[in-house]
């Protein structure tokens, strides 16, 4: 029993970064109807630039602390964030009346020249991230389950940025702005709603929120290199769908089930079985209900 | 279309023109027979064992200026091509394919990791071009053909050796294993090691896998601490065990954790840090060794590389260079066939990681040594295990019954240590340690997973 619980909280831990990165799918597919799949590289930038703040530009990693790791944070924030602006401006903008297929190549040429581009800049080698003044082998127990405080790190800051995002879509003018565009872009259009603007804003927003779960992926699992978006993203990617894309606490939801069955097929099953298994279950949501467990089954208008 | 097609004969007519001018070329180095030696080097320069290729590049290019120092071969210069294969074993094959076809190399040295020579061995037994890996321990690679020859001992021998230390030095009746799916290497240690600790009379009582490149591994860690195991093999790539060592503690796992040379990499303990310290693995060499030949050794490399430590893959690719220009020197003449048969013969070469004979499945035959992480990552020579049927004939080279009195098994001819070596705490392997690697030989397995699976979109 207490094994089981152990697995749950790691997976646990593991769900609430796959959930944070799965916002940034979910947001831009909301707004924009389309799949942004360089958003796990977005997610491998912030934990690289992460790593540049802590290790190369300052030597807040010799010395670690809390004030270092969030000035680090958002030095990585501020950047993530402008790289989603500008692959939206240069990369999507433009493409936007064409058919949605053009985008959706675009996204996936955006994500390959993130990380070889990634692999050219950065060099392949992995590097240690240590940013925070905690390390995961700092815990504390409860009921004979220990729990690293970087644990506690990953859920408790994943919770509190999806209640802000949750007031900001339901509860500022801007969130309201883009839910309009997300029904409809050419009435809101009309409401005097500035499109590329609130479609920025969601972009720069959700690359923010990526580059947090690039900081808590690298502090939890230490290794940072070009590729490492590639498995995350699209394991977040599931999430989002698995939770129903466009939907946010669908998202929350998606990223924990997919941590949890992670984690617990590693563990009672085979840990080769571990990604299968992720993928089964988005491949079965998508047959049992294609719009995904908290997705409205809205019919789409043609 | 038709433009197409004009533009492709050009291609064709370019590229038709470029091989009769390679081939011109090929045929005055045969006639003017002073033109340099071509050897072809394939290494990962860069991925995520990058330390395995350049560190292998340093020490062949020592062995190399050493040779072309002192007259060349047969009067001849050796130029080393060396190509990056960005850890990837296709590459590896496209390299080998290129230095053997367009670069005309004589003999080819490299990769390190297994699964990747496997990749190249292929080309060069296909050309006739003689290949001598430094440190692809997996049995398999010399199997490829009679043109394939390795600088250091196989897989069998190292899963023996820890299962020996295991249970002799250590003496641990209950071990746990976690191994790399994805990679030969890793799969075959994990085998001989699991046969090996059980005929000696312990019990492997968890047995995992992963897949490199993951980056979580508490669910198995979690199962093999309920398991209760007194140590953890891993014999995986080094990148991988430094996040394994981590999270083995995280998860409350503090048994000492084994492994092999897969280790030997500054980057093992940046990423795995304290968790790994007490932590044993089995190696080619360790620069702590106070024998002549291996501290002459240190010296050098460090001079010529502004005071860089050797590693055993630096070591090793030392020791391939140096025995494929051994060989070259007793050839008949520099032609693949004539450098194979002379390598075959090698009997005794003094490499600085021991004395190395082709065995008749053209492996090398020499000890290893058992290393310790020690605090602040510093590797600790723990022992040395010798293969059976080695002869302790120099003194300077005989294991060290008792490292913390190198003194008295070393006589005065022995320099002291190296300064700042750290006594090691634990003590050499009982003298019993000298035993079969013929028994580990023929447990060795024949299987292993497809190679150069590599994450896709």
């Amino acid at each position: 029993m207490i094994h089981f619980l152990q697995h749950v909280v790691h997976g646990v831990s593991l769900g609430s970064i796959y959930a944070l990165i799965a916002l940034g799918y979910t947001m831009v597919y909301g707004v924009l109807k389309l799949i942004n799949f360089a958003h796990g590289d977005v997610f491998m930038l912030g934990s690289m630039m992460g790593w540049y703040a802590s290790s190369r530009w300052t030597q807040e990693a010799a010395h670690p602390s809390w004030l270092g790791a969030i000035a680090v944070t958002l030095v990585s924030m501020a950047i993530c964030g402008t790289t989603g602006f500008l692959i939206e401006r240069f990369g999507y903008r433009p493409l936007r009346d064409s058919p949605k297929l053009n985008s959706l190549i675009t996204a996936i040429g955006f994500s390959f020249l993130l990380e070889y581009g990634g692999q050219f800049v950065f060099g392949p080698n992995p590097r240690a991230f240590g940013a925070l003044p905690i390390s995961s082998s700092d815990q504390f127990p409860v009921l004979g389950v220990s729990i690293s405080y970087i644990d506690v790190l990953c859920v408790g800051v994943s919770v509190v940025l999806m209640v802000v995002l949750h007031r900001i879509i339901f509860h500022s003018r801007t969130g309201t702005a883009m839910r309009a565009v997300s029904w409809n872009p050419s009435v809101a259009a009309l409401m005097g709603i500035n499109i590329d603007r609130i479609i920025s804003f969601t972009f720069v927003l959700g690359s923010v929120l990526a580059a947090v779960a690039g900081i808590l992926f690298a502090s939890a699992y230490r290794k940072v290199d070009p590729l490492m978006g590639l498995m995350p993203g699209l394991k977040a990617f599931v999430a989002a769908v698995l939770g129903g894309i466009g939907n946010v606490q669908g998202a929350m939801l998606g990223g924990l089930i997919l941590g949890l069955a992670e984690q617990l097929v590693a563990s009672y099953v085979s840990s080769q079985w571990k990604d299968a298994i992720a993928f089964s279950i988005l491949i079965l949501i998508l047959l049992i209900k294609p719009s995904g467990l908290l997705g409205k089954g809205a019919a789409e208008k043609v | 279309m038709r433009r197409m097609s004009a533009k492709f004969l050009v291609c064709m007519l370019a590229v038709a023109i470029g091989c009769k001018q390679e081939q011109q070329g090929g045929g005055n180095v045969g006639a003017a027979d002073t033109a340099a030696i071509k050897v072809g080097e394939v290494g990962s320069m860069t991925g995520t064992e990058a330390t395995f290729g350049t560190s292998s590049h340093n020490g062949i290019q020592l062995a190399t200026n050493e040779v072309n120092g002192a007259g060349g071969i047969k009067g001849r210069q050796i130029v080393v091509i060396a190509l990056d294969d960005q850890g990837k074993p296709e590459e590896a094959a496209t390299a080998a394919t290129r230095l053997i076809s367009s670069e005309h190399v004589v003999a080819l040295l490299g990769e390190v990791a297994s699964t990747r020579s496997l990749f190249m061995a292929p080309k060069a037994q296909a050309a006739k071009v003689p290949m001598v890996s430094p440190s692809s321990t997996n049995e398999k690679v010399t199997a490829v053909g009679d043109y394939i020859f390795r600088a250091c001992f196989i897989d069998p021998f190292q899963g023996y050796v820890m299962a020996k230390f295991a249970t002799d030095t250590l003496k641990l009746k209950k071990a746990a294993i976690l191994r790399d799916v994805r990679n030969d290497y890793s799969v075959g240690l994990a085998k001989v090691f699991n046969d090996n600790f059980t005929k000696l009379g312990g019990q492997i009582v968890d047995n995992q896998s992963y897949s490199s490149g993951d980056v979580d591994f508490k669910a198995q860690l979690t199962n093999i601490k309920s398991a209760a195991p007194q140590a953890l093999y891993i014999p995986g790539y080094y990148t991988d065990v430094g996040l394994i060592a981590r999270q083995a503690r995280e998860v409350g796992l503090t048994v000492p954790l084994l492994g092999g040379d897969g280790w030997d990499s500054e980057k093992l303990y940046e990423i795995g840090g304290q968790a790994l310290e007490g932590s044993y693995f089995s190696n080619h060499y360790s620069v702590d060794d106070p024998s002549p030949r291996i501290q002459e050794f240190v010296a050098k490399f460090k001079k010529a590389y502004g005071g860089q430590v050797p590693d055993s893959l630096a070591a090793q690719a030392y020791d391939a260079a140096g025995m494929l220009y051994d060989a070259m020197k007793r050839a008949n003449d520099i032609s693949g066939p004539a450098v194979r048969d002379a390598l075959a013969q090698t009997k005794d070469y003094r490499g600085v990681t021991g004395d190395i004979t082709m065995d008749d499945k053209r492996n090398a035959t020499k000890p290893a040594v058992v290393l310790r992480v020690g605090k602040g990552g510093k590797y600790e020579f723990s022992g040395r295990i010798q293969p059976e049927g080695m002869k302790e004939s120099n003194p300077a080279e005989a294991p060290r019954a008792n490292p913390d009195q190198p003194k008295k098994t070393e006589g005065n001819t022995a320099p002291n240590p190296a300064p700042g070596t750290t006594p090691t705490p634990t003590p050499a392997p009982a003298p019993g340690a000298t035993t079969s690697a013929q028994n580990a030989a023929t447990t060795g397995q024949r299987q292993g997973v497809p190679a150069g699976e590599h994450p896709k979109k």
